[in-house]
């Protein structure tokens, strides 16, 4: 680990603007001990007024502090926001989520293991020295958006259920702002080491979450173990049905993409439809026609087809029939 | 005094079913219990002693090549480069050290130096920062990319296999791979080395003093006397601490070089690079038999790797030539020689995954004859050694099938694919258990005090597993006295030289020089009460002898110390000594994302005698979760163009974890083995992990009709079955 200055804001007109933020610590800390990250200065923002959840208008502002296992086990989140609790708790481990907080959670970066690892060429970590992950050990690596420079994928599961809720990120900084969840995350493209839109001097205060939407919730996260894994691919939904159609569809996937992936043509054609596995089928289809494979992680392509039908049929109650 | 035994022969008198105290064998909790779960328990790198200076290893960037020049490291108190720095660990029992020069590198993250600093974090940073220079060399890193090895003496043919699989009724011929696979301990491997004069002292997570001790001192070239290890608590070793490894080595030259304490501790990370892993495996298996199911033939054809020049090869075919009969039969064991980290001892090294490609394939025979598992297997145990015709030292293999069926509720299992539940298919599945059984040469002093207290001193290991706890059972047994006047010391090569642990032969083999230093204890008492010592009784400090009774007080003046000697002995080359067992396990397979969930696991184990319920059982429900992880989860990814470890933490290679690890069932199959030393007490703590992960995957295969033979059987195998 490289030397660093430490200090503690107590106040967010106290940030400083070229200081590195710590919460949790528990993505932060490792990178550092790494060097993948060797920040200067860290500005510990843990005694920040952030860590309330509070009603707004018709929906609800997480602060950014709030801890991973504070906001699953909130009552207005367990009761109009289930897959939100659910992601939450697929998520890392107790421990972990106890110190994970709201903003470091949606700022985690890739667990891409050549990233991790200095020894090896990486875009991300070092612009323009290449890509060590393609050609080498892919099974976790993205199947949509990825770009010849970076095939890496955003880790989290919160932002997945976000993704779904149409979350709001909200912005402090030189000029206060509020960005979609959809576009807050970046694709690669060329510049694979910008990741999120924050600009330096910038904090995440909290997200906003729009008001309840009702419907059937359900996060399903397929992993190599039962739990403490990073997804292979998962799964946010939040659907309603009206007079055994589908009313509503909004589906975000995990574990395939740099960011939560959101596909509005798959909802636009699940919507009005009665469900049916060719209509499933379909709409797998949609989701995967831009799909591309980087060796090892092909599996990815059939999985994600599997588990989005196997939610939609959960959620549609199509399961629970013969 | 000395109690010598060499296991020549039998011992059928049962003498340990037949002393007073009645405290072996009970399900005692770990004397040290309290001492770890408080913190107290002063684990390798958690010493102090004043003015310690932090060595980081540095490791190697290229798979292969020279080390041209290492740069300066700002900050540093040194930058070490010392000829007498090991490649990689000792294999476990070795007598001399591993290969050493830091300027010749052979695999990635090999340590070539070690950066010593006033902090920890200050040595990391310099390590990580160094500059080096390289003569890089390409080399082959895929075990299929080389024409292996044949040693000779590692194959073996009996009448003609390739003609009893023509013959046969009934044949299976499939090919499994099993990647790379850690030990994963909890404690990471760490030294602190202290020189006094010429002498040395280095606390190290270490499985065996004895040996560690000659490969220390051929390390740093001076005499075994000049060293002390001490290791008395040890976080887990799995095999990985078997031998020395770098951060041993290092931390002494260091200590001597800067004429202080030293403490080298590896980051995990640095441990899956550094601690040996176990090979990968490519298994063929043929099997053929005639339409009862007997087998004709039984082929294991098998290919592992190792760097150039390790003789350590997995001993994958182990249990092979003795768990069925068959009488065309034959092995094939190749090594590759490619340049991934050293391969070594892992859990159970053979038959953890020999066994169970072995009984993965029996299910499939059993399959194709359409014969119940069970019985298939019932139907084929042997009544002496194939081909040697030695008798077996004792055999329970089919006791524990047909005890564990009926446990298990096994004829309740469907044909495959015919139980659903939601979107789960739910399957069973079983294999027999079976490991070769070992003793190894071992000392103990037990010296019994007039006040009615004992110690034990051996410089045998506990690394977890309860060697404290049963060893003073055994004492406080033979001794007539209750266990908490019995202490035990441990991990310091001071004591007498004892087995270690390893290869599951630590428990019978300290055990048995405990138990001879008691008798020969007994013995001095005896003539004291003027008894045999078989006549004498000893209980809660009182000795009997016919209508005679006294307290041990009056018997003992100050102290006796005696010291026991075991050595295996002819018994090891008569008689075929295995234990034995069977693994039972309920699977549900989601059918959309194939993932799998042990509902339930069983096994039926007999092991000799069980020294104390508790901690046997412990090591069985240990051996059987990594059963779990061999059938679902481990594997250590290897980059294909430099070999180099891609999943180096707890977080990418995937240890089970608690959510898959079900309710364990252990039973244990009351056994006395006359061949294995007056204890009568067989090894255990591998035979857990020997077929488990095999019960795991022909349940998979029950409940969905896939087979996975490329193991572990993660989502993305068992989808690519699935409709
Ligand atoms: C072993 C392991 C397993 C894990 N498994 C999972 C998993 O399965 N699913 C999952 O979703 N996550 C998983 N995680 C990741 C975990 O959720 C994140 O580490 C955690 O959410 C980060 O939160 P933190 O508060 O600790 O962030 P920190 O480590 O403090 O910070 C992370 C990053 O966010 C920045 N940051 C923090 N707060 C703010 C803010 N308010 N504004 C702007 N920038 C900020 C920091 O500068 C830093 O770059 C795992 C982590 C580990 C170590
Ligand atoms: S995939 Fe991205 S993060 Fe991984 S090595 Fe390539 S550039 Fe770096």
């Amino acid at each position: 680990m490289r030397e660093f200055t430490y200090l503690r804001a107590a106040s967010l007109a106290d940030l400083p603007a070229s200081a590195t933020i710590i919460a949790g610590g528990t993505n932060l800390l490792d990178l550092m001990k790494h060097e993948v990250m060797a920040p200067d200065a860290l500005v510990d923002i843990t005694r920040l007024d952030l860590n309330r959840v509070e009603s707004e208008d018709d929906g609800l502002r997480i602060g950014a502090l709030v801890r991973n296992s504070d906001l699953a086990a909130h009552p207005v989140i367990r009761r109009d926001y289930p897959v939100l609790s659910r992601a939450l708790l697929a998520g890392a481990s107790g421990q972990l989520r106890n110190m994970a907080t709201t903003g470091g959670n949606l700022m985690q970066r890739t667990r891409c293991p050549y990233f991790y690892d200095r020894r090896m060429a990486c875009n991300k970590r070092d612009p323009g020295a290449g890509c060590a992950a393609i050609g080498g050990v892919t099974r976790n690596h993205a199947i949509l958006g990825a770009s010849d420079h970076c095939i890496a994928t955003y880790p989290g599961d919160m932002a997945v259920a976000l993704r779904a809720l149409d979350a709001v990120v909200n912005i402090d900084g030189p000029a206060p702002r509020q960005v979609p969840l959809a576009d807050f995350h970046l694709l690669p493209d060329d510049t694979p080491e910008i990741e999120t839109v924050l600009r330096p001097g910038e904090i995440i205060t909290g997200v906003t979450l729009p008001a309840p939407v009702g419907g059937q919730h359900r996060y399903r996260k397929v992993r190599d173990r039962a739990s403490y894994a990073f997804a292979l691919v998962s799964v946010a939904a939040v659907v309603g049905m009206e007079d055994g159609r589908i009313s509503q569809a909004a589906l975000a996937f995990g574990g395939v993409a740099a960011k939560p992936w959101r596909d509005p043509e798959v909802e636009a054609v699940l919507a009005g439809q009665e469900p049916s596995d060719a209509l499933f089928a379909e709409a797998a289809e949609i989701l995967l026609r831009p799909a591309k494979a980087w060796g090892e992680n092909q599996f990815k392509i059939p999985l994600l087809r599997r588990s989005l039908i196997a939610t939609l049929r959960d959620a549609t109650g199509m399961e629970a029939k013969p | 005094m000395t109690r010598h035994l060499r296991v020549d022969g039998p011992n059928h008198d049962d003498r340990l079913d037949h002393m007073a105290q009645g405290v072996l064998g009970q399900p005692l909790n770990r004397l040290e219990g309290p001492l770890k779960v408080t913190g107290r328990a002063t684990y390798a790198a958690e010493a102090r002693p004043r003015n310690m200076a932090y060595g980081v290893l540095v490791q190697a960037e290229i798979p292969a090549g020279k080390v041209l020049e290492i740069g300066d490291a700002p900050g540093a108190l040194a930058v070490i480069q010392d000829k007498r720095m090991i490649h990689y660990a000792a294999q476990g029992q070795a007598e001399k050290a591993p290969p050493s020069g830091p300027e010749r590198v052979e695999y990635m993250g090999q340590a070539i130096a070690l950066v010593v600093a006033e902090t920890f974090e200050a040595a990391r940073h310099a390590a990580q920062n160094i500059a080096i220079r390289y003569a890089p060399e390409t080399v082959p890193v895929i075990p299929e990319s080389v024409t292996p090895e044949l040693p000779p003496k590692k194959q073996s043919a009996t009448g003609d296999l390739d003609q009893a699989m023509r013959d046969a009724a009934v044949t299976v011929d499939q090919v499994w791979h099993t990647p790379s696979q850690m030990s994963a301990a909890m404690e990471p491997h760490a030294a602190i080395a202290e020189w006094d004069g010429g002498h040395v002292t280095v606390r190290a997570g270490l499985q065996m003093l004895s040996s560690n001790r000659k490969q220390m001192a051929d390390a740093l070239g001076i005499r075994e006397s000049k060293v002390r290890l001490l290791a008395p608590y040890v976080g887990g070793g799995f095999g990985s601490k078997l031998g020395i490894n770098a951060e041993a080595v290092a931390a002494a030259i260091a200590a001597r070089e800067l004429n202080r304490p030293v403490m080298v501790a590896m980051t995990r990370q640095q441990v899956f690079d550094l601690a040996h892993r176990r090979s990968e495996t490519r298994q063929r298996v043929r099997l053929a038999c005639d339409a009862n199911g007997v087998l004709s033939g039984i082929g294991h054809d098998v290919l592992v790797s190792n760097l150039p020049g390790s003789e350590f090869s997995e001993p994958v075919t182990q249990a092979t030539p003795f768990t069925y009969q068959a009488a065309h039969r034959q092995i094939v064991h190749a090594v590759s020689r490619i340049h991934r980290g050293c391969a070594g001892s892992v859990r159970a090294p053979g038959e953890a995954v020999g066994v169970t490609v072995f009984e993965c394939a029996m299910d499939e025979l059993a399959e194709a004859a359409g014969i119940d598992p069970v019985e298939l297997r019932l139907r084929n145990i042997p009544d002496a050694e194939p081909v040697t015709d030695r008798p077996f030292s004792s055999h329970k293999l089919a006791e524990a099938l047909r005890d564990g069926a009926e446990r298990f509720g096994w004829s309740a299992r469907k044909p495959s694919g015919q139980r659903i539940e939601g979107e789960w298919f739910i399957g069973m599945g079983m294999a027999a258990a079976v490991r070769v059984n070992m003793l190894v040469e071992s000392r103990a002093r037990v010296t019994l005090h007039q006040d009615g207290r004992a110690i034990v001193e051996t410089d045998m290991t506990d690394i977890g597993t309860g060697t404290y706890t049963i060893l003073g059972q055994l004492a406080a047994e033979m001794l007539g006295l209750p266990a908490d006047r019995v202490e035990v010391r441990l991990g310091d090569t001071d004591f007498p030289p004892a087995a270690g642990s390893g290869g599951s032969f630590g428990a019978a083999s300290s055990g048995n020089s405990v138990y001879l230093a008691c008798e020969e204890i007994r013995s001095q008492i005896a003539r004291t009460m003027r008894c045999d010592e078989t006549d004498l009784t000893l209980h809660d400090g009182m000795a009997r002898a016919g209508n005679v009774s006294r307290p041990l007080s009056e018997l003992i003046d100050g102290q006796i110390t005696a010291e026991g000697h075991l050595q295996p002995g002819k018994t090891e080359k008569t008689h075929r000594q295995a234990t034995w067992g069977s693994h039972w396990a309920e699977v549900a397979v989601n059918r959309w994302t194939g993932e799998v969930r042990v509902r339930r696991m069983m096994g039926v184990f007999a092991c000799g005698r069980v020294l104390n319920e508790k901690t046997a059982r412990s090591q069985c429900l240990g051996g059987m979760s990594f059963g779990i992880g061999i059938a679902l989860t481990e594997a250590m990814e290897h980059d294909p163009r430099d070999g180099h470890v891609v999943s180096r933490d707890l977080a990418e290679y995937h240890i089970p974890c608690h959510a898959d690890v079900p309710e364990l069932e252990v039973h244990f199959l009351p056994e006395r083995d006359a061949y294995v030393g007056p204890l009568q007490a067989k090894g255990l703590g591998e035979l857990g992990i020997c077929g488990a992960g095999a019960a795991v995957l022909n349940a998979i295969h029950n409940a969905c009709g896939v087979r996975v033979r490329q193991l572990p059987a993660t989502p993305d195998k068992i989808i690519a079955g699935l409709d």
